[in-house]
Formats: structure tokens, C-alpha cells, sequence
């Protein structure tokens, strides 16, 4: 009786093992490498479900070099450390073809040295503070020149603005990208006193002596304009304390880097009316490609108010190019998709196309927009072309000679123009 | 002849706006609606480039309707409709559908969807030179609110024909306060553009003013004399200059030490607040409650259930959210007591772990019923906005009101401990146990009670955190440490030691601030925090004789 069951056992065991290499062999792997627990998880879990439905569109297309896809998903937990542990889990034990993740600054750099060594590739959706180039990664949000630099410089010249806040919250974005904006306002003849650089904590709440501090900064009669790298969280107090303190978009108006639909859809959002962001896509903007997307999206995810945002459309316009360069190579390789993916052009959500660089960014249109009541963004201007994703800031002294170029004969992700050099550090 | 004719002209045009008089409406009326339509209807057409001038035009056609299309855009309530252009102020009704009214004949439209309109698109900037539009229109309104408003518009932004309309109305103005901001403003011009004599007198005459405007028409008039080679009228005007801004710069430096106060004693009320149900459960019972900051959290939620359960009574909700959460949060806390921490009793490292771990179910809790993201929990209208006390010094409402709250908590507590039979049997219990049941005080009871108390006061403290903070479920963990830092400071189980340990904390912290930064100031105070209670390991307000072992 033992003797049977064990033989059952083991049969059922070795049918599933069989089916499992079978099935490996007819699928394509896509691993999906976002916190889905933990403060990360507001945000990313969003993205996985974006991969997911990207991945159950293309199967339903008839998947991919005659083969289907199959998301792999692991959950990193908003642990830096974790992200390392995971990719490799991805790379060496699922064996996956493509990443789609990751969300932070640090999350990406815990993962970067593993997706070296296994060589890896890896999609990264979220606008960043650039300073980095690698082979196995390609960065399809905004790097600083594609958000902060046409955002400062709507303010410049439509709204007068000469005298300039950089609020953030004190981690390696905001301190990164204020320091490429400080030396570009002042390569623009912005006085040094005229610049109030803010850096408060994560999740910070008591905001009444800083605004303040702003008003009077504000007050001496030059236009005076904030620049919100304040991450999460803390953006609605910050808003609130605005408000009360009476400060209008009008008075002094808010730029702001890390609010999007998705972060305004737990907002009270009278206070905010007026102010602006800087993004690559709103969900308010009218083209074919975004309202089937909005209505695909509305669709998979079962909730008629759930809102897009630009990480969206950068998931998405990733997912697409990796499609498109498989399709191009004939493969999934990843030394062959990693050249095949320079060139490659995609539909903007937005209208236009999405052009992937040689530099592993992307080159996508600049939109500036005001928060409206309904928690959705009016674009009040938009770069008449496409802006070239920078990895390395003409504006830092340490990185103005560097280009990055992954296309023979360079083949570098930090090249040094002046002495023709590649350091061989690609991170 | 012909130059008669443009000085006619131009008075004319700059004496439009103010043009009240009757028989001019009559005549005027026929000849600007149709200006005014046709203004109008270019807007759907019009590009945001091309938007000011556009809007200028309309601005100085004097029609009735002009101040309404010139609100109505700046309140972002001008839309037009797709199928035919026309222009429509819209609001949106209870049905989400949106009623429409004709902006030029006032009709009343049928109501349609969002997809069917689109909105007439303006600006900061644009929405900016409006106001300006509107503050000239809105000098002869009849509200003096409103007045005052206008000619601080005018103020910050000064025009020729705002200036000339307040010219021609100061005298006609009865009320002080606008007769003031008015004389204020023709001051400042005459101090920008008027001659050398004129120039002192105004200098003199706005000596008293905090007005921003007035201040950096001075810096900067000061900074545009040359530095050497001056003529004598040149110095007399500097030494003016110099002497009145330091004038008033002495007096903003003074109002800023009160709103430094301020913004200490209103951060200090916050934790007071959050600490103080603490104190109690702490001093009394000595159990280390990691949960407590969730209470905090149940009590946002609370609010959040009544504005959705209420959603038309958005004005009373915090007084409603006030009970109830109290209610809640206390009810929560006497399950705790009695399902867990009575079953702990003296082993303070099992009941910090346990309530820790209560801690994260609770979360898990809220995660699973509200979803992860935050919740929207709104603002009344009486909790918003500021108490304009001069152009300086301005006291935000809600963290007036909060101030005062907590204060009133912390005397009702006071009181509940002092002079009820509730309070004698806690201090009973509190001072020594053993003997408290002796002579027949029901300790489990008390207990129970107190860390009841203890929990709905920190439930209070939640539904004032959702007024300045997000609700979500991580609510609770922002401000568990810096409970207990005051409770440490002030002195383990002392009410007056957690009210002066809360104020002093909050006001250092605001003090250091401005000079080193938020993320320093708080290093600051917690390394201060450390050495202090090296130096005094019972806090501020230790409790003495026996009570204390």
C-alpha cells in the first residue's frame, strides 16, 4: 500500500519535472523584480501589474519569437540588500531573459553589481539623478536633463522666476539633482544668495518653519520659484502648510519631481491647485495610444478610478523596445538584445516616439503640468522635440567630460572625451 | 484738434473700469456686449501664448459680465463645448455630470459630461495678471474684504491705471483699514517716481509699515545710489532710507521670534499630545506600549469613516471623529489589556515584544481594510487658512486650534486624575499596588481602565494628526519614538514633566532649525536627549519617595 502511494508520488514528482523543462523550453522568462511589502510598496506594485499586463497582451498577440512569455515574480520587500539577493535569484536560478524593476536609486545600485557579473538586463522605469551608465541596464525614465533642467527652465523664462528654493528630501536623488541644478542656475547668472537649498527627513511632517522660511525668502520682491524634490510622504503636509500659510501657486509657484497621478490620488488636492510637475507622460494628455492604454489598464486592473503614471509609460515603452529588439536579433540573448535595443523606436503614450540611445536613455519629450482639483495634470508646456536622455551631467565638474556611448568602437559607459579614456568603472 | 482728441481718448480708456455712472452704462451696454462675445469667443481658439493680450482685451471692455468671465477663468470654471464652441461657465453637480451656463447670455444649458467639454486653459502667470484685472473691478465692490484684497493686489503689482483708480477713490473710501492699504500704495509710488522732497516725505510717512512691497521698493532704491560721489540729496535720501529699513527690519526680527514661539509651542502641543496617553500607561502600569502610535493611527482612521459616513457634515467631523475615536481607540486598548498584557504582568521585555507585535497586526490590519495607500481625510474650512495678524506675522488656524486642544486635553486629564475616584484608585495603584488592594481597589480593573484612557487619548491625538499628516498605516510609527522621548525627558509618569518636557522639545527643535536644518536639529536634540539622560536618567521631573521605586 506504502509501496503504491510512493510510486504515485514519485511519478506525479517526476511529470511535473517534466513538464517544467518542457515548459521552459516554450517560454520566455520575464523576471519582475518589485517591492510588493514593505514603504516601497505603494508605488512598485503598480509596476508589476503593468509588466503583467503587458506580458498577458503580447501572449494573446501570440507571445514572442513563436514562444510565450512567463512573468517570474519576486518580491525584494523595499530591502536594498534583498534586491542584490533576488536578481540573483532571478539571473542564476530562473534563468530569466529580461528584468522589468526596481525603483529606488539604492534598490538599482544593489542590483547593478549582479546584473554585471551574471550579465543581466534590466529595465529601469523611474526617473533618477543620472551619474551612471551600465551595459546591462537601460533607464527609460527621465534622467535630470530630461525633467529637472526643462522644468527650472519653464520657470525661468514663462514665469519670471529668479530666485530659486531646492527643497528635498535628504537622500542621493534630491542631494544628486540639486547639485546639478545648483550649477546650472548659476551657469545661468543665478546669484549664490538667491538660491536656498532645504534638505528635511524622510516622512517629515512639521513643515510650519520651513515654509515660512520660504515666504520670507520669497518676499523680497524677485519672483521666487520652489523646486520639490521631496520624496513621498511628505509632499502633503508640505503642500497643507503652503496653503495655510496662504502661499499661492501664483505667489510661489512649486515645481515638483516626485508627484504624480498615482501620489495625488491620496491627496486632499484643493491646496495644490496651481502647482506644477515635470514628467514625461500625464494620464490628462489626449492621444489613441493613452486612452486605450487608460482603458486596457482600467480593464486589467478591475477598478474604474485607478490612475496611470509616467513610470507607467516608461514600463511600458521599456516592455515594447525589449519586444521590438528581440524580434530584431532573432533572440534573447543578451550581448545580441542589448545592441539590437540602440536604435529601436516606439510610440509615445503621449504621442511622438521614444527613440533608445546609444547611451542606454531614452529620448522622450519634456511636459510640464499644473495639478488640477480632480487630482489630474493640465500640460501648460511641452519641449517642441524629443530631449536626449543625459547619463552624465554637462553641469557637475566631475562628470562634464564623460559621454556614454554602447555602440563600437566605444563600447563605454563613462568615456572621458578630453583624455579618450573609458575608466572601466561602469557604475 | 487731434491731440485733444487721444488725451479724450486715453481718459477715457483709463476711466472705463471705474465708469459707475448710469448714463454712461445705458449707452455703453449695447456697444460692449458685442465686443465682449466676440472676445469671448476667441478663447476657445486662442493658443496659451496668445492668451494675456487676449485677456487684457477683455479686462478693459466695461461690461457687467467682464468680472464674471475674468473669475470664472481664474476659479478655472470657463470651459467650452466640444461640438460647438461655445463658451460656458461649468460646475460640476452632485451627478458628476456638469451644469452649464451660458458665460454671455446667462442661459442655463443642458447639463453634459466631462468628455464633452474642455477647458479654457490658463496659467500661473496668466491667472496672476487676472487677479490684477479683477482687484481694479473689485476696488468699488462692496465687501470690504474684498477691497482690501484688491488694493493688496495693486500693491504687490502696481499699473498706472491701478494706481489712478486708487487715486480717484481714495477720498470717496470710508473704511480705515482700505483708506490705509490705498494711502500705503500711493505712497509707495510717490516714492518710486516722486520728486526729492516728495521722496522724504513718504519715506517718513511709511516708516510704521511692515508691508513686503514697501520694504523692497526701499532696499532696492537704496541699493540703486551710487555708492560714491554722492550729491546731497542723494545722502539725505540714503541716511532716510537706511534708517527706516532698519526700523523695520528690527521689528520683523521681533515678530520672528514669536513665530519661532509659535511654531515651537504648536510642534510641542503635537507631541504632547501623542505622548501624554503614554505617560499614563507607562507611569502607572510600567508597560512599555509599542502599540501606542497605532492607537494614534486607529484614531486617524476614525475621522476617515466618519467624513465617508458623513460626507455632507465635512464642517463637524473632527468634533464628531473627537468621541468616537476616544470611544474606538480606548476600546481597542482594554481588549489589548485584557487579552494580552495582564497575562504579562512584571515581565516588561515580554510586553514590549507582545505589544510590538500587536503593533504589526494592527497595521497588517488597516493594510487589508483600507488598502496601503493613504487615505484622504479632509480639512474643514474653519481649520484652514491663517489669522492675518500684520504682512509679517501670521498665525496658521489649525495649529492654533491644536495648541488650544491639547491644552485642554491635558487639563482634563489632569483634572480626571486629581480629583476623580477614577484618578485617586490610578495613583493608588500607581504609588503601590500591593497596598491599593489591601484595601480593596480593584488593581486588574483600574488597569484595564487605564490603559483604556491611556489608548482613547492617543486615539484623540490620531484625528488631530490626520489634520496635519497623511493617514496611512504607517501613521503610528512617525511618532512612537518621539512619544517616548518626551515621556523620558519629562519624567516617567508626570503629567507637568511630559507638558514642559513636549514644549521645550518642540520649541528647541524649532529654534535650532533655521539655523542648522531639520535633519541637524534633530540629530541635535536626540544627542542632547542621550547626554541628558546620562546626567539625569529619571528624566526632567523624577517622582520621588516610594512611589519612585
Amino acid at each position: 500500500m506504502k509501496f503504491k502511494k510512493l510510486i504515485i508520488a514519485s511519478s506525479i514528482i517526476a511529470s511535473s519535472l517534466v513538464s517544467q523543462v518542457t515548459m521552459a523550453a516554450d517560454t520566455i522568462k520575464v523576471g519582475v523584480l518589485h517591492s510588493l511589502s514593505g514603504t516601497m510598496a505603494i508605488s512598485e506594485t503598480t509596476l508589476k501589474d503593468t509588466v503583467l499586463m503587458m506580458i498577458e497582451d503580447q501572449n494573446k498577440a501570440g507571445g514572442l519569437l513563436g514562444k510565450k512569455l512567463e512573468p517570474v515574480v519576486v518580491d525584494p520587500a523595499s530591502n536594498w540588500p534583498l534586491f542584490a539577493e533576488k536578481t540573483r535569484e532571478l539571473l542564476a536560478k530562473e534563468k530569466v531573459d529580461v528584468i522589468f524593476g526596481c525603483w529606488t536609486s539604492v534598490s538599482r545600485k544593489s542590483a547593478l553589481p549582479v546584473l554585471e557579473e551574471l550579465n543581466g538586463l534590466l529595465f529601469y522605469p523611474v526617473q533618477y539623478e543620472g551619474e551612471e551608465s551600465s551595459k546591462n541596464v537601460f533607464y527609460t525614465g527621465a534622467a535630470p536633463n530630461q525633467q529637472a533642467i526643462p522644468a527650472v527652465d519653464y520657470l525661468m523664462e514663462e514665469m519670471d522666476a529668479t530666485r530659486w528654493v531646492l527643497a528635498g528630501t535628504d537622500y542621493v536623488y534630491p542631494r544628486t539633482t540639486n547639485k546639478i541644478l545648483e550649477a546650472y542656475l548659476i551657469s545661468k547668472g543665478v546669484k549664490k544668495e538667491d538660491i536656498m537649498i532645504n534638505y528635511t527627513p524622510f516622512g517629515h511632517s512639521d513643515w510650519q518653519g520651513i515654509v515660512s522660511k520660504i515666504k520670507k525668502f520669497g518676499s523680497t520682491g524677485k519672483k521666487t520659484a520652489v523646486v520639490s524634490t521631496i520624496n513621498g510622504d511628505a509632499n502633503i503636509p508640505f503642500y497643507k502648510e503652503l496653503g495655510n500659510q496662504g502661499i499661492s501657486a501664483e505667489d510661489i509657484p512649486v515645481v515638483a519631481f516626485s508627484v504624480g497621478e498615482e501620489e495625488l490620488s491620496g491627496f486632499d488636492t484643493k491646496p495644490l491647485v496651481g502647482h506644477l510637475a515635470a514628467w514625461n507622460y500625464f494620464q490628462s494628455v489626449e492621444s489613441d495610444e493613452n486612452a486605450a492604454f487608460i482603458a486596457n489598464w482600467k480593464k486589467y486592473i478591475g477598478d474604474d478610478k485607478r490612475v496611470t503614471n509616467d513610470p507607467m509609460e516608461a514600463t511600458y515603452i521599456g516592455f515594447k523596445m525589449w519586444v521590438k529588439a528581440v524580434e530584431k536579433a532573432g533572440t534573447t540573448d543578451v550581448n545580441s538584445v542589448e545592441q539590437a535595443l540602440i536604435g529601436v523606436a516606439v510610440p509615445n503614450l503621449t504621442g511622438g516616439t521614444a527613440v533608445m540611445n546609444a547611451n542606454h536613455h531614452l529620448s522622450k519629450p519634456v511636459l510640464i503640468g499644473e495639478i488640477q482639483e480632480d487630482g489630474q495634470f493640465e500640460v501648460v508646456s511641452e519641449t517642441p522635440d524629443t530631449v536626449i536622455g543625459d547619463a552624465w551631467s554637462d553641469f557637475l565638474p566631475s562628470s562634464k567630460n564623460l559621454i556614454s556611448d554602447w555602440t563600437a568602437p566605444v563600447k563605454c559607459g563613462n568615456f572621458d572625451i578630453k583624455t579618450a579614456k573609458c575608466s572601466g568603472q561602469n557604475f | 484738434m487731434k491731440q485733444i482728441f487721444s488725451v479724450l481718448l486715453s481718459c477715457i480708456l483709463s476711466w472705463q473700469v471705474l465708469a459707475s455712472t448710469q448714463d454712461l452704462d445705458a449707452f455703453q451696454r449695447t456697444d460692449t456686449d458685442s465686443d465682449l462675445s466676440q472676445l469671448v469667443n476667441q478663447l476657445p481658439k486662442t493658443k496659451l501664448k496668445k492668451m494675456p493680450s487676449l485677456v487684457e482685451k477683455i479686462a478693459h471692455i466695461n461690461n457687467e459680465k467682464t468680472h464674471d468671465v475674468l473669475q470664472f477663468l481664474l476659479n478655472g470654471e470657463l470651459f467650452y463645448t466640444k461640438a460647438n464652441k461655445t463658451v460656458v461657465h461649468a460646475v460640476k453637480a452632485d451627478n458628476s455630470l456638469y451644469v452649464l451656463t451660458d458665460v454671455l447670455t446667462s442661459e442655463m444649458l443642458v447639463p453634459v459630461e466631462k468628455s464633452k467639454l474642455r477647458k479654457v486653459k490658463t496659467n500661473n502667470r496668466l491667472r496672476g495678471s487676472i487677479r490684477s484685472y479683477i482687484a481694479k473691478i473689485d476696488l468699488t465692490d462692496e465687501d470690504k474684504n474684498i477691497r482690501i484684497k484688491a488694493v493688496k493686489q495693486l500693491l504687490d503689482n502696481p499699473s498706472d491705471s491701478g494706481l489712478s483708480a486708487v487715486q480717484e477713490l481714495i477720498s470717496k473710501e470710508k473704511d480705515k483699514d482700505v483708506r490705509e492699504l490705498m494711502n500705503i500704495t500711493l505712497l509707495l509710488n510717490q516714492l518710486k517716481k516722486g520728486k526729492h522732497a516728495e521722496k522724504i516725505a513718504a519715506i517718513t510717512q511709511l516708516e510704521d509699515t511692515l508691508e513686503p512691497s514697501v520694504k523692497n521698493a526701499m532696499v532696492s532704491m537704496l541699493e540703486a545710489l551710487p555708492t560714491e560721489s554722492k550729491t546731497d540729496e542723494q545722502k539725505a535720501l540714503a541716511a532716510n532710507l537706511s534708517k527706516v529699513i532698519n526700523n523695520i527690519e528690527s521689528k520683523r526680527g521681533v515678530f520672528e521670534v514669536i513665530e519661532n514661539i509659535f511654531f515651537g509651542l504648536s510642534l510641542g502641543s503635537v507631541l504632547l499630545l501623542a505622548a501624554i496617553g503614554l505617560t499614563i500607561t507607562f507611569g502607572v502600569m510600567g508597560v512599555i506600549n509599542m502599540a501606542h502610535g497605532e492607537m494614534m493611527m486607529l484614531g486617524a482612521y476614525t475621522t476617515y469613516v466618519i467624513q465617508l459616513a458623513f460626507p455632507n457634515l465635512i464642517e463637524y467631523s473632527l468634533l464628531m471623529a473627537v468621541p468616537a475615536a476616544f470611544l474606538v481607540s480606548g476600546l481597542v486598548g482594554v481588549i489589548i489589556e485584557r487579552g494580552v498584557i495582564r497575562y504579562l504582568k512584571g515581565r516588561p521585555l515580554e510586553t514590549l515584544l507582545a505589544t510590538f507585535g500587536i503593533s504589526l497586526i494592527l497595521q497588517q490590519l488597516v493594510r487589508t481594510v483600507f488598502s496601503p495607500l493613504n487615505r484622504q481625510v479632509q480639512a474643514p474650512e474653519w481649520m484652514t487658512g491663517s489669522w492675518v495678524i500684520n504682512p509679517v506675522f501670521s498665525l496658521t488656524f489649525n495649529r492654533l486650534y491644536i495648541i488650544i486642544f491639547s491644552l485642554m486635553v491635558f487639563f482634563t486629564l489632569l483634572l480626571i486624575l486629581k480629583k476623580s475616584s477614577l484618578g485617586l484608585h490610578v495613583r493608588a495603584v500607581s504609588q503601590n499596588r500591593d497596598m491599593a488592594r489591601a484595601l480593596s481597589i480593584k488593581s486588574d480593573w483600574v488597569d484595564a481602565i487605564t490603559f483604556g484612557l491611556g489608548s482613547g487619548i492617543a486615539g484623540v491625538a490620531g484625528v488631530v494628526l490626520s489634520q496635519l499628516t497623511n493617514v496611512g498605516p504607517n501613521l503610528g510609527q512617525a511618532y512612537i519614538i518621539d512619544s517616548f522621548l518626551v515621556v523620558v525627558f519629562g519624567g516617567v509618569g508626570n503629567l507637568w514633566g511630559t507638558l514642559v518636557a513636549a514644549m521645550s522639545l518642540g520649541s528647541i527643535n524649532k529654534f535650532l532649525e533655521p539655523a542648522v536644518g531639520s535633519v541637524l536639529a534633530n540629530i541635535i536634540v536626540l544627542v542632547g536627549l542621550v547626554l541628558f539622560i546620562q546626567k539625569r536618567p529619571k528624566g526632567l521631573f523624577p517622582q520621588k519617595g516610594r512611589a519612585a521605586d
